[in-house]
Parts: structure tokens; sequence; C-alpha cells
């Protein structure tokens, strides 16, 4: 049977660890390429580099630090932020990273996703969501819009009609995050999670807003997630990932144990 | 010297990477004629079958893989793609034929609980259905990483070494005389797959 992912997400700005709460007030928390190596080792299912300022402040992507992690841990990884082009995917993966997350790029221009999907396989192609919580109006039926540059720009584009036309487009897998749920510890945003899960048939990852264990196991079963993102309830040590399978385990949700 | 075959299908680093880790010496190959001087041959594989097997015998390796491996007996590992380009026909955008070496067919899955999703993309535990050198002293129901929309459907079951259970039981791994193939990226399954690596180094059918 499959194991639902816990997958640990670095945000990475200048070559460092942030983790901003709702994007503002990042605080500095370490080197990705340790930080990678330590969730490596304790059993994260897959890991997420995401280069937060790339998207508006035109930062590069951190290709050494990809080449760095492909050569230390053997899980897959992805790697997001800054993607604009088919070759800056094309740089990433070459620089060892399984799989390309775009976000803001594939709202502006689509056919990145058909594009990257047609020349290194839809496997390799994430898209991930910035979504809003706006309420429900003509333009936007399910109330969930999608946003870009972490909130600052809304798009006129309902959540999820966007994840069917990305699914369409060749997306591999969607991460949905919420920007309401983001950095609350509050939980999943739960009926978005599920709502875009139930309109498409590819993986969901569900991100934003874990605050414990059982968080995780609502985004895997209510949210009916395949995965769920955290980022600050392990970067600062509340728990463990062990401690996170351990629960998962004891509330019947299957995940990989490392041997 | 353990040729990694490079014809055009994918990201070879992580299998470079990982073959080294499990005390490898890989070389990446693009040029068929050096085959005759590796050890081992590891076929891994991204993509789509039609352009998979189209690449294989537009630079040769095709004809090449097919006398190094069944005429000469060389050992070889197939991952993902790589195994499936091993059978002998696929039916992903167009029916094409593979390599033959498997008497299967490579099909879309069809989980039988529609709330599976297809790809695959995960985590899954391995059923071993029959003993091998190269899962030797592996995890009972270990986790390995796959990401897959297709399926290696065997006719004669003696070639299954191991499944997953994905809405019915899914084909993990093949293996006949010199040849062994995962669907699972053992590049990607952290201690399980460096084992298998590691397994597929010392092997000598």
């Amino acid at each position: 049977m499959l194991s639902k992912r816990i997958i640990p997400c670095l945000d990475v700005r200048g070559g460092v660890l942030t983790k901003g709460v709702k994007f503002v007030g990042n605080v500095d928390i370490g080197d990705p390429v340790e930080s990678a190596r330590h969730y490596y080792e304790q059993g994260a299912d897959e890991i997420v580099f995401y280069d937060i300022t790339a998207s508006h402040e035109g930062r590069g992507i951190f290709l050494d630090v990809v080449e760095r992690v492909a050569s230390q841990i053997f899980i897959p990884f992805s790697v997001g932020g800054g993607i604009r082009t088919v070759q800056d995917m094309r740089d990433v993966l070459l620089a060892g990273a399984e799989k390309v997350s775009v976000n803001s790029a594939a709202v502006n221009d689509p056919d990145i996703i058909s594009q990257g999907a047609a020349q290194f396989g839809s496997q390799c192609v994430v898209v991930g969501m910035d979504v809003l919580k706006v309420g429900v109006s003509e333009k936007i039926p399910s109330g969930y819009e999608i946003v870009i540059h972490g909130g600052r720009k809304h798009m006129d584009l309902d959540a999820v009609e966007w994840a069917r036309t990305c699914e369409a487009l060749g997306a591999g897998e969607l991460c949905v995050n919420s920007i309401d749920a983001d950095g609350t510890k509050d939980g999943y945003e739960l009926t978005l999670t599920r709502m875009i899960a139930e309109a498409v048939s590819i993986p969901v990852i569900a991100s934003g807003g874990a605050g414990n264990p059982q968080h995780m196991v609502e985004a895997v079963t209510e949210g009916k997630a395949t995965a769920a993102l955290i980022a600050s309830i392990v970067h600062y040590g509340e728990y463990t990932i062990p401690d996170i399978k351990a629960y998962m385990t004891g509330k019947g949700v299957k995940v990989r144990s490392v041997w | 010297m353990i040729a990694v075959i490079d014809y055009g299908m994918g990201n070879l680093r992580s299998v470079v990477n990982a073959i080294e880790m499990a005390g490898g010496n890989p070389e990446v190959v693009s040029d068929p004629s050096m085959l005759q001087a590796a050890e081992r041959i590891v076929l891994p594989g991204v993509g789509a079958f039609g352009d998979c097997i189209a690449n294989l015998t537009r630079t040769g390796f095709a004809e090449t893989l097919d006398r190094e491996v069944r005429g000469k007996g060389r050992p070889i590992l197939g991952i993902c793609l790589g195994m499936q380009v091993m059978a002998r026909r696929g039916v992903e955008f167009g029916e094409h034929a593979g390599l033959g070496w498997f008497a299967a067919e490579v099909l879309r899955i069809q989980p039988a609980d529609p709330a599976l999703r297809v790809p695959q993309v995960g985590w899954n535990d391995l059923n071993v259905r029959r003993e091998h050198p190269v899962l030797r002293g592996l995890p009972k129901g270990g986790d390995v990483y796959f990401v897959h929309s297709f399926q290696m459907c065997c006719d004669d079951p003696a070639d299954i070494l191991a499944t997953c259970d994905y809405g019915g039981a899914i084909t993990a791994a093949v293996a006949k005389d010199n040849i062994v193939a995962t669907q699972f990226h053992p590049e990607k399954s952290q201690d399980v797959g460096l084992a298998l690596l590691a397994n597929f180094l010392r092997w000598n059918p």
C-alpha cells in the first residue's frame, strides 16, 4: 500500500534557510544542505527547496545547493522559486533535483507546464498553487482564488478551475498552499485541499498551517491529500519526523519507516 | 566500470550518485561501443515508452544491448522506464515494440480503487515473490519510491520478483538470467535502494 508522504519544505533565501509566517518577518534558521541531510536521516519522504525571494526579486536558482544535496541524499527532492522558463527547469533537474515546482510562472504562462511535461515528463512537474479564501462569486465559484508573489497579487483565477487546467496541461502533482493557513499552525485548509483533490486525479500535496501531527492525519484523510508539507513545526524542533510518523501510524495512517 | 546508459532520456545524476554511494564506479556512456568495457550495465529512463525505444534504436544502443546482454550475458539493471522497455510491447501514446527481453506488455495502471491516483507517486512496500541475489538482505516490507503511470504485465509470473499493492498487484521488480529490473527508483529509495544497488554490484549471474 502506498505510504502517505511527509515533506519538509525548506525556504531558502541567499543560500540560507528561512521560514516566514504569512510571508513576512522571516527568520534565518540554518544551512539548507545540513537541514536536508538531517531530515533525510530522520525519514523525510521527500524534500522541497523553495527559493522564497526569487519570484519577485529576480534571485538566481541555488544550483550549488541543489548539487550538494543531490550527492548526499537519496530520496526525491524538488526545487521551486524563480523557475520562469523551461531552461530554468532543465538547470535544476540537471543539478540533481527530481522535480521542479512552478508557481507564478505557470499562472503567467501556463505553457511552461505542458512544455516541461513534454520535455522532462509529467513526473517532474509540480505546480505550486498559492490560494486565498475570497468567498464565492461569479468569477470565483469555488470561493478560493489563485494569488501570486506570496499573496500580494490576485489573479482573478478560480483555484479549482486552475487545478483542472494544470492537470490537463500535464502537471504531475499539485501542491496546494493556503495563504490563510500558512504560518498559523491551526491546521491545513481541509476544505480547499479536499476540493482540489476531488477535482483532479493527480496527487495533491497539502501545504500551509501544520501545527501538530494530528493536522497531518487530517490532511491525508479528510483533506484527501497524498502528502503533507511541513516546515516550522520541524524546523524549530517542536516535533521530529519520527514523532510525527509514530503518531500517524497510531492513527492508522500508513507511513514509511526508515530502515 | 558500471556503464550508465545515456540515451537522452532524463537525468542520470541521481543514478550516478547512488551507484557511487553503493560502492560502484559509474560512468555515463553515450556511445554503444563503450559497453564492451563495462563490467555491468544500468539502463535508467524517464519519459514515454515510444521515445525511449526510438532513442535506444537511433543511438545504436538497442542493437548493442541485445548483443552484450543477451549474447554475452553482461549483468544489467533496468530502472523505471528502463525496465518497461525490456518488455515485448508498450501502449503509451500508441503501440510500440520494446526490446522483447521479457514476455510482457506495458499497460496503463488501472487501480481497482477509484480513489487511487495515476500516476502512482510515492513510497510503497515490496511484496517479494521470489528470492533473488539482488534483493538479498532487504528489509521485509521495506518501502521504495515509485513514480509511474504504466506497469509491466508479465505473461510468465515466474519473471516477477516483487510486487506492490496499488489497487491490485503492480509489478515492482522482474528478473531473468542476467537481467534484473525495477519499476521503482533504487537511487531514490534511501537505504533500501542503496542496498539493492550494492547487491547488483556484487551479483554474478
